[in-house]
């Protein structure tokens, strides 16, 4: 018991050997949290292509509503789901037993997804993804190397092909993914593309701390208010400190 | 009782609220002996902030922590979701709970200052040596509530952090494997293992150290401060009884105390408004995914401000087939640090009036500290391993050769009053 102990633990003290994470160049996703179109845009998006398999089980619809300034009964109309109530969470269609006999791999929930990954890794990964027949879904990707994830956004962006290189090494020539080439086109543009996934990962970055606009703006008096509390304190300070010889 | 006389009777003051509790409670004196009437030092420098800083922080503390444990279910099944719903559903929940996130890594950021303070000025030395101690102990049971607190968010880095912490005490020879389930009451870390940390975090370690901050500022008050000149200001009174270099903490250093408090609100709340998660240094990234056993984080480190100790802590290579050694390492650079007052021999406190040596050792060592604790963030390869071995030989040396290097350092003469320059 003690030895399988000490080998846990020393598997431990190595961080590293854990989990091989991907070393893909990031892009930056340029989101800007206060862009509420870009929110109002990014919600359609998530309820069009996420939530289908995803559910975001922290996140309330009116909260949504609210935030982003969109009308309750418009919210109901063009996002909610049939039979959802306002208050409810956004919960997936899609039972989460079946989703891992399909997927092999039940779809995360969202609600944190941006404050785990970061929205550049989200970025890039819904940008990155190649064709690869030898795959079940018949997709690879860059960021996230043998992902269970389909690319649900094929018919937007069309399939990538890898652009492949090959490296010799110690003598032996393998084949290396240098970069993604145009493959089968898709309806929108890569300029296009590029900016529904910003206005999606923007959207997924609100979901992850809904208050964060908020927050932001009211910090800005908070400062300012404290920068004239410490100047009043500064002068008190000083006025008393005059006796002091 | 008749013939007790009452404090009028003795020409006490009875007039008023004050005067009627003052009969029956000593609030006044308390008031005057431990802030009102007790004179301190008045070159005490921008350096003395950090004390009354810590009290601050402490309540913050004390104050967000109430409040979240009203909506915070210390239950594996729950308590991920309920912090959700606390930065979600909760009025105002987010900053209850960005306080006190970002009050844990200020607690230790202050407390790191205060106690540099010490080094600086030689505050650990005679009379004031309990006083240290008490401060050490403080910093010790700190270092078990953050280590408890840290596992209540219940994310996969909380799981797994206090998995490899719980893991150390597995290492000590016959009693560890029976000492790390006494400590987890499971096989693994599990819904009991967060239950007790909970009652840990919120009542007993808040309980001692509340109680050893009394100890030390009672400890405090009872020697009186040390200053930046580390000479005893006792030794030249005034006619009135109170050294003449000193000054009663009520007004002066109330008003010069919260003009500190105004200054450090505006760079808490400034991290607490708009970088909450200090990327990823306070708030860590896996720590929004719920625990999972089954599947490590990328890369385990501990929060930043424990990390100059777990680089030394994997400095220590296993041999003899265990890894105690390392263990024995990191919990003796604590260790080492109670001994402080004892291992300095020079003949002045402050860094004012020491010699190069020592002024050279002590630069040295907030840069070994300051390297360890990136070493001990980063994954254990090079150049981070050599590094830490290096940084853990210099922790050692600094303490253990203190004895010799102060004592053959050169010194200059301590003045007879402090030093002070009227604004």
């Amino acid at each position: 018991m003690l030895t399988k102990k000490i080998v846990l633990l020393a598997a431990l003290l190595a961080p590293g050997a854990a989990l091989a994470a991907s070393t893909a160049h990031l892009d930056d996703a340029g989101t800007d949290i206060h862009n509420s179109a870009s929110l109002q845009r990014g919600a359609r998006n998530f309820v069009e292509y996420c939530l289908g398999c995803h559910s975001a089980q922290y996140v309330r619809w009116n909260r949504i509503a609210a935030d982003l300034g969109i009308a309750e009964d418009e919210l109901e109309k063009h996002l909610m789901p049939a039979g959802a109530k306002p208050f409810d969470t956004l919960v997936s269609a899609m039972p989460a037993a079946q989703a891992k006999e399909w997927f092999g791999n039940a779809p995360p929930d969202l609600s944190l997804i941006a404050r785990s990954r970061g929205n550049d890794y989200l970025y890039t990964f819904l940008r990155t993804f190649y064709a690869d027949p030898a795959r079940p879904t018949g997709v690879n990707n860059l960021v996230l190397p043998n992902t269970a994830m389909p690319h649900v956004l094929a018919g937007l962006q069309g399939v990538k092909a890898p652009k492949i290189e090959l490296v010799t090494h110690n003598g032996k020539t393998e084949g290396h993914i240098a970069g993604l080439v145009e493959g089968t086109p898709g309806q929108l543009s890569e300029a296009e593309y590029d900016e529904f996934v910003r206005d999606t990962v923007n959207f997924l970055d609100y979901m992850g701390e809904p208050i964060k606009a908020k927050r932001q703006k009211m910090g800005v008096w908070v400062v300012l208010f404290l920068l004239v509390f410490w100047l009043l304190t500064y002068f008190l300070k000083k006025e008393y400190w005059k006796d002091v010889r | 009782m008749a013939n007790a006389p009452s404090k009028a009777a003795e020409g006490g003051r009875t007039k008023g609220l004050m005067g009627w509790i003052d009969d029956r409670f000593p609030l006044t004196q308390m008031w005057n002996e431990q802030w009102g009437k007790y004179y301190a030092p008045k070159n005490l420098n921008n350096w003395y902030y950090f004390g009354s800083l810590s009290l601050f922080v402490l309540v913050i503390q004390i104050v967000t922590g109430i409040f979240l444990t009203m909506n915070y279910k210390p239950a594996a099944a729950e308590a991920f979701g309920s912090v959700e719903y606390i930065m979600r559903d909760v009025e105002w929940g987010w900053l209850i709970r960005y306080l006190h996130s970002t009050g844990a890594s200020a607690f230790f950021l202050v407390v790191y200052l205060h106690m540099f303070r010490a080094m600086l000025y030689g505050s650990y030395r005679k009379p004031r040596e309990l006083l240290w101690i008490f401060g050490m102990v403080i910093y010790l049971v700190l270092m078990g509530e953050a280590f408890f607190g840290y596992l209540l968010p219940w994310g996969n880095m909380s799981y797994w952090g206090a998995q490899v912490i719980v893991s150390l005490f597995g290492t000590l020879p016959v009693i560890g494997s029976g000492l790390v389930e006494w400590i987890r009451g499971d096989f693994y870390i599990s819904d009991i293992t967060l239950n007790r940390f909970f009652a840990l975090h919120v009542i007993a370690l808040p309980l001692v150290l509340v109680f050893l901050v009394v100890a030390h500022l009672l400890a405090l008050h009872e020697v009186g401060s040390n200053n930046p000149d580390g000479i005893e200001v006792k030794k030249n009174k005034g006619p009135d009884g109170h050294p003449v270099d000193s000054i009663p903490s009520h007004p002066y250093y109330s008003v010069k105390d919260l003009m500190g408090l105004a200054f450090f609100l505006i760079l808490f709340l400034g991290v607490v408004f708009f970088a909450p998660a200090m990327g990823g240094l306070f708030l860590e990234p896996p720590n929004f995914e719920p625990a999972n056993p089954m599947q490590t984080p990328a890369h385990i480190a501990p929060v930043w401000y424990f990390t100059p100790f777990y680089a030394m802590l994997r400095a220590v290579p296993a041999f003899m087939g265990t890894q105690v050694w390392g263990v024995l390492v990191m919990g003796g650079a604590i260790v080492l640090l109670f001994f402080l007052p004892w291992l300095d021999r020079s003949p002045v406190k402050s860094i004012r009036y020491r010699g190069p040596i020592y002024k050279v050792a002590l630069a040295l060592f907030v840069v070994d500290f300051i390297v360890l604790g990136y070493c001990g963030l980063k994954p254990a390869v090079e150049p981070f391993k050599t590094l830490s071995v290096i940084g853990t030989i210099y922790y050692f040396a600094f303490f253990l050769l203190m004895p010799w290097y102060t004592r053959i350092d050169s010194y200059k003469p301590e003045p007879q009053r402090v030093t002070y320059h009227a604004h």
